[in-house]
C-alpha cells in the first residue's frame, strides 16, 4: 500500500477498520469528531455498525454490550467525553471486556479548550472508575504511530480481554501527514469467544459477563488473578520507548505525542553547539518504560509536556532520584516551542554544571 | 407414585431466589422463563442485570448473562444486538436503573427502535439499597428519603413510562401489566410472549411494565402490599396496552 | 542534512489558505520528500481567520509546529500580515495580498513579493482561484515543488478524480501568479 496523505483522526479511523474493528459508538466532541464522521460513512461499507449514541455514558456502554459479545469495538473522545466514560470502562475492566478507547486530548478542566493538550495522561492512566486495576495506554508520537498503535491496540484488547487506551495529543488528530496501513503489528494470541463472549457459548454451556462479584472473597480473587496474571504479563512485556542521540548524552529531553517532535527538534539545534542531550520517549504510560530512566550517565531528565507536568511523576519514580528531573510545560491548549526547550534546557544545563 | 405439581421452567437454574416473601420477582423471573422456553429461545436468549434486586439474575436464569452499569442497559442491549440480530436479547430493570438513572437510555433505546425487549419492574421503591424515594415512589408514598410522604412540591412527581415512551416512534409494542392477582399474572405472561414475539419477528422495540410490590421496603405484608398495588399503584399507573403496532409493522 | 522549509499560509476563512497548504503538503509527498500540514483551528465554523503550518523538508520532521523563523509566508489579508511579517525568517520570503494589503514593510532582511490576487482572479471571472493565483507566485519564487506535481498528481490526490476538470482553469491561475511575480525575483 502506498502512503497517503490523511489527517490524523481519519487515519486513526481508517486504522480501526484494518485492524479488524466494525463496531464504533460514540459522541460529538472536537477535535476528534472526524473519527466518527469517517466510520459513520465507512464502516456499513465494510458490513460494520456505527452508533451515534445519545451520550458518552451510553456510548462506552454499548461498547461494553458488542465488546462482551465477542466483536472488535471503539469508541473515540477527547478529555471531557473521556471523563463521562469513566464507569464504564470500569465495567470494561471487571467483565474483562475488549474494547479500544482513542483519548484526544484537549485543554482542560471543564470544557476548557478545544485545543491540542496533554493534560489527560494521568485520566488515560488511572481513569476515574473504582476498583484496583491497571489500563494499558499507547501513546503514538505521530500518525503513522497513531495506527499503528490502533491496531495494534485491538490486539492487546483481545489477548488480555481488556480495555486498552491510545491517547493522543488533539494535534495528531487535527494535523495532516503521509501514513501508510499495511504496517505489520505484532499478531497476538486471543482467548476463544465461545468461552466467554455472549452469544457465542457452547450448546449447553452459557458465558457470563460480571459486572458484580459473587462476594467480598470472590472479588478479591478475580483481582489477584488479574494483578497476578494479565497486568504482570502486561507489565513485563508491553512497555515501550525509543531513544534518540542517547548513546554518549549526559542530559535527556523525555517527552511523548507532538511534544517529543518539538523537543527532537531542540535536541537537535541543542547538539549543533555542542551540548550532549538526547531525547527518550515513552511510547506507553501504563506500563511505563522504567529502564531509560536508570542510565546513570544522564545528569538532568528534562521532562516536557503539554500540560502542568503529569507523566513527570512517572520519570520521578522510574529514575528513582527526584532531584534529577526537571519540568517545563505549556498548558491548556497552548503548543511550546523547539525555542522555549532550547531556552529552559541551556538554563537547566548552565545551573547544573 | 408422586405428582410433579410445579416445575421450574427449562431455563431457570436450581439455586434458590434471594428475594424477600411477597416479592414479585420471582414470579416475574418465571414469566420471563416460561415464554423463552415455550418460544423455544432458551438456547438463543441473551439478558441483561440490571444495579437493583435482580442484579443476580444471572444467578437464576441459563442464558447467557451480563451485568450492566446502573441504567445502562439499554445502551448495553444494543451493543449486544447489534452484533447478535439473531439473539433473544432481554433487559431486566427496576424504576431506580430505568426511570431514574438510566432514564437516557431508555428513551434512546426505544427512540432508536432496537430490536430488544425490556422488562420492568415498577414498585415505587429503591429495594436493594433500602427504600428510599424512587421516579415512581407515589405522591404521599413513604420511603426513607421522604419520610413523612412524598410531597410533590419538594421531591417533584412521579414518571409515567409507558406513557411517556408511547409518544415516540421507535416502539412497536408498549404494555402495562400487573401480577397482584392470578387473571393479571396470565394477562402479564402473555404481554411478555407477545413482546419478545414482536423481537423475533423483528418489529422493533417492545417494552412490558410490571406493576409490583415491595414489601419489605414498604413496609406491609404481602397481602396488604398486594392491596396497596391494587388500591394506590394500579389507579396512578393504568394498566393496559400504550401501543401496539405489531399489525402494521408486520 | 538536507533542506527543510517552513511555511505559513493565512487569511480570512474562505480564501483558500488551507487548500493552499495542503496543495503544498500534496505535492511535497508526490515528490518524495517529508511532509506535515498543521492547522490552526478554532471554534468558528465561518468567516474567521484561517492559518496552517506546512512543512516540506529531505529529511524526517521533527517539530511540526513552529512561531519564528518561518522560510515563507503567505498573507492573504491584513491580520495575517500583522501577524507574521516579524516571523519570516532573516532572507526568507513574505507573499502579499496587494489587491488588500498595501502595508509599507520596514523590514530590510526578507524578500517581499506583491501579488494582486484579487485583480487577477477577476480578470479570470473567478474569486475562488485566489489561492491558486497566490501558490502560482509561491512555487515560482521558491521552487518548493513543481507547478506539474501541484495540478498534477497532487491536485487528483486531494480533490478526487471528479474534478479533475477544474485542472485547466487552475492551470490559467497558476500561471497568472507565476507572470506576476517574474519581475519582482532578484
Amino acid at each position: 500500500m502506498a502512503k497517503v496523505i490523511m489527517k490524523g483522526n481519519e487515519a486513526i479511523a481508517k486504522a480501526a477498520i484494518v485492524g479488524g474493528c466494525r463496531y464504533f459508538m460514540g459522541y460529538p466532541i472536537t477535535p476528534q469528531n472526524e473519527v466518527p464522521e469517517y466510520l459513520s460513512r465507512e464502516l456499513p461499507k465494510v458490513g460494520g455498525t456505527f452508533i451515534q449514541a445519545e451520550s458518552e455514558v451510553a456510548a462506552i456502554n454499548m461498547v461494553y454490550g458488542a465488546g462482551a459479545s465477542g466483536a472488535r469495538v471503539m469508541t473515540s473522545s477527547s478529555s471531557p467525553g473521556i471523563a463521562l466514560k469513566q464507569e464504564g470502562i470500569g465495567y470494561l475492566i471487571h467483565g474483562e471486556v475488549p474494547a479500544v478507547i482513542v483519548s484526544m486530548m484537549r485543554g482542560g478542566p471543564a470544557l476548557g479548550t478545544i485545543q491540542p493538550a496533554q493534560s489527560d495522561y494521568l485520566q488515560a492512566k488511572y481513569g476515574g472508575s473504582n476498583g484496583d486495576k491497571h489500563l494499558p495506554v499507547l501513546l503514538p508520537g505521530n500518525i503513522q504511530e497513531a495506527v499503528d498503535a490502533v491496531k495494534y491496540a485491538f490486539e492487546m484488547a483481545d489477548h488480555y480481554r481488556h480495555p486498552v487506551i491510545v491517547c493522543c495529543d488533539g494535534l495528531i488528530g487535527q494535523m495532516m501527514e503521509p501514513v501508510e496501513f499495511d504496517h505489520p503489528v505484532e499478531v497476538k494470541s486471543k482467548p476463544d469467544p465461545a468461552d466467554w463472549a455472549l452469544g457465542c457459548s457452547r450448546p449447553g454451556e452459557r458465558n457470563f459477563i460480571y459486572g458484580i462479584s459473587d462476594d467480598a472473597p470472590d472479588c478479591e480473587r478475580r483481582n489477584i488473578r488479574n494483578f497476578e496474571g494479565k497486568y504482570a504479563e502486561m507489565a513485563a512485556t508491553e512497555a515501550r520507548y525509543e531513544e534518540f542521540m542517547m548513546d554518549d548524552a549526559e542530559y535527556a529531553m523525555v517527552g511523548y505525542g507532538t511534544t517529543s517532535r518539538i523537543l527532537r527538534t531542540a535536541v537537535m539545534e541543542l547538539r549543533k553547539e555542542g551540548i550532549k542531550i538526547g531525547l527518550i520517549r515513552p511510547k506507553t504510560a501504563w506500563p511505563f518504560p522504567e529502564a531509560p530512566f536508570q542510565n546513570k550517565n544522564i545528569k538532568k531528565f528534562i521532562v516536557g509536556e503539554m500540560s502542568m507536568g503529569q507523566m513527570v511523576d512517572d520519570v520521578i519514580l522510574a529514575c528513582g532520584d527526584k532531584t534529577k528531573v526537571t519540568f517545563y510545560g505549556r498548558c491548556g491548549g497552548v503548543i511550546p516551542t523547539p525555542e522555549e526547550y532550547i531556552d529552559y534546557a541551556k538554563k537547566v544545563i548552565g545551573g547544573a554544571e | 407414585m408422586s405428582t410433579v405439581l410445579f416445575k421450574k421452567p427449562e431455563g431457570m437454574s436450581d439455586r434458590k431466589l434471594h428475594y424477600c416473601p411477597g416479592c414479585a420477582h420471582g414470579i416475574v423471573h418465571r414469566l420471563v422463563a416460561e415464554c423463552v422456553a415455550e418460544l423455544g429461545q432458551v438456547d438463543n436468549t441473551i439478558i441483561t442485570a440490571p444495579v437493583g434486586c435482580s442484579v443476580f439474575i444471572p444467578n437464576y436464569f441459563n442464558y447467557d448473562t451480563i451485568h450492566c452499569a446502573h441504567g445502562r442497559a439499554p445502551a448495553t442491549a444494543t451493543g449486544i444486538k447489534r452484533v447478535h440480530p439473531d439473539k433473544l436479547v432481554i433487559t431486566y430493570q427496576g424504576d431506580g436503573d430505568l426511570a431514574s438513572i438510566g432514564t437516557a437510555e431508555i428513551i434512546h433505546c426505544a427512540a432508536r427502535g432496537e430490536k430488544i425487549t425490556t422488562v420492568f419492574i415498577n414498585n415505587g421503591i429503591y429495594g436493594m439499597t433500602g427504600g428510599q424515594m424512587a421516579p415512581t415512589t407515589l405522591p404521599g408514598m413513604k420511603a426513607t428519603t421522604c419520610q413523612s410522604g412524598r410531597d410533590v412540591k419538594v421531591n417533584g412527581n412521579p414518571i409515567r413510562v409507558c406513557e411517556m415512551l408511547a409518544t415516540l416512534d421507535g416502539p412497536v409494542y408498549i404494555e402495562r401489566v400487573s401480577v397482584d392477582s392470578a387473571p393479571n399474572v396470565i394477562k402479564a405472561k402473555k404481554a411478555i410472549k407477545k413482546a419478545l414475539e414482536c423481537q423475533m419477528k423483528g418489529l422493533g422495540y417492545s417494552f412490558v411494565e410490571v406493576v409490583s410490590s415491595c414489601p419489605t421496603n414498604w413496609g406491609m405484608t404481602p397481602v396488604k402490599a398486594m392491596e396497596f398495588v391494587r388500591e394506590s399503584m394500579i389507579p396512578y399507573y393504568p394498566l393496559g396496552v400504550y401501543k401496539d403496532l405489531t399489525e402494521e409493522a408486520k | 542534512m538536507g533542506k527543510t522549509y517552513k511555511i505559513s499560509c493565512a487569511g480570512f476563512g474562505g480564501q483558500g489558505v488551507m487548500t493552499m497548504g495542503e496543495l503544498i503538503t500534496f505535492a511535497g509527498m508526490e515528490e518524495g520528500k517529508e511532509v506535515a500540514w498543521v492547522p490552526s483551528y478554532g471554534p468558528e465554523m465561518r468567516g474567521g481567520t484561517a492559518n496552517c503550518s506546512v512543512t516540506v523538508s529531505d529529511d524526517p520532521i521533527g517539530s511540526p509546529v513552529f512561531e519564528n523563523n518561518i522560510d515563507i509566508v503567505i498573507a492573504m489579508n491584513v491580520p495575517s500580515y500583522l501577524k507574521y511579517v516579524d516571523k519570516v525568517a532573516p532572507g526568507g520570503c513574505l507573499f502579499l495580498n496587494s489587491s488588500i494589503i498595501n502595508e509599507e514593510v520596514k523590514r530590510t532582511d526578507i524578500n517581499v513579493y506583491r501579488v494582486p490576487v484579487n485583480d487577477i482572479a477577476d480578470e479570470l471571472g473567478n474569486q475562488k482561484l485566489v489561492n491558486i493565483i497566490m501558490l502560482g507566485a509561491v512555487v515560482e519564487v521558491t521552487k518548493i515543488v513543481s507547478p506539474e506535481t501541484i495540478l498534477g498528481s497532487a491536485f487528483i490526490k486531494l480533490f478526487g478524480e471528479a474534478k479533475k476538470k477544474l485542472i485547466p482553469a487552475n492551470t490559467v491561475a497558476l500561471g497568472k501568479g507565476a507572470d506576476s511575480v517574474k519581475d519582482q525575483i532578484k
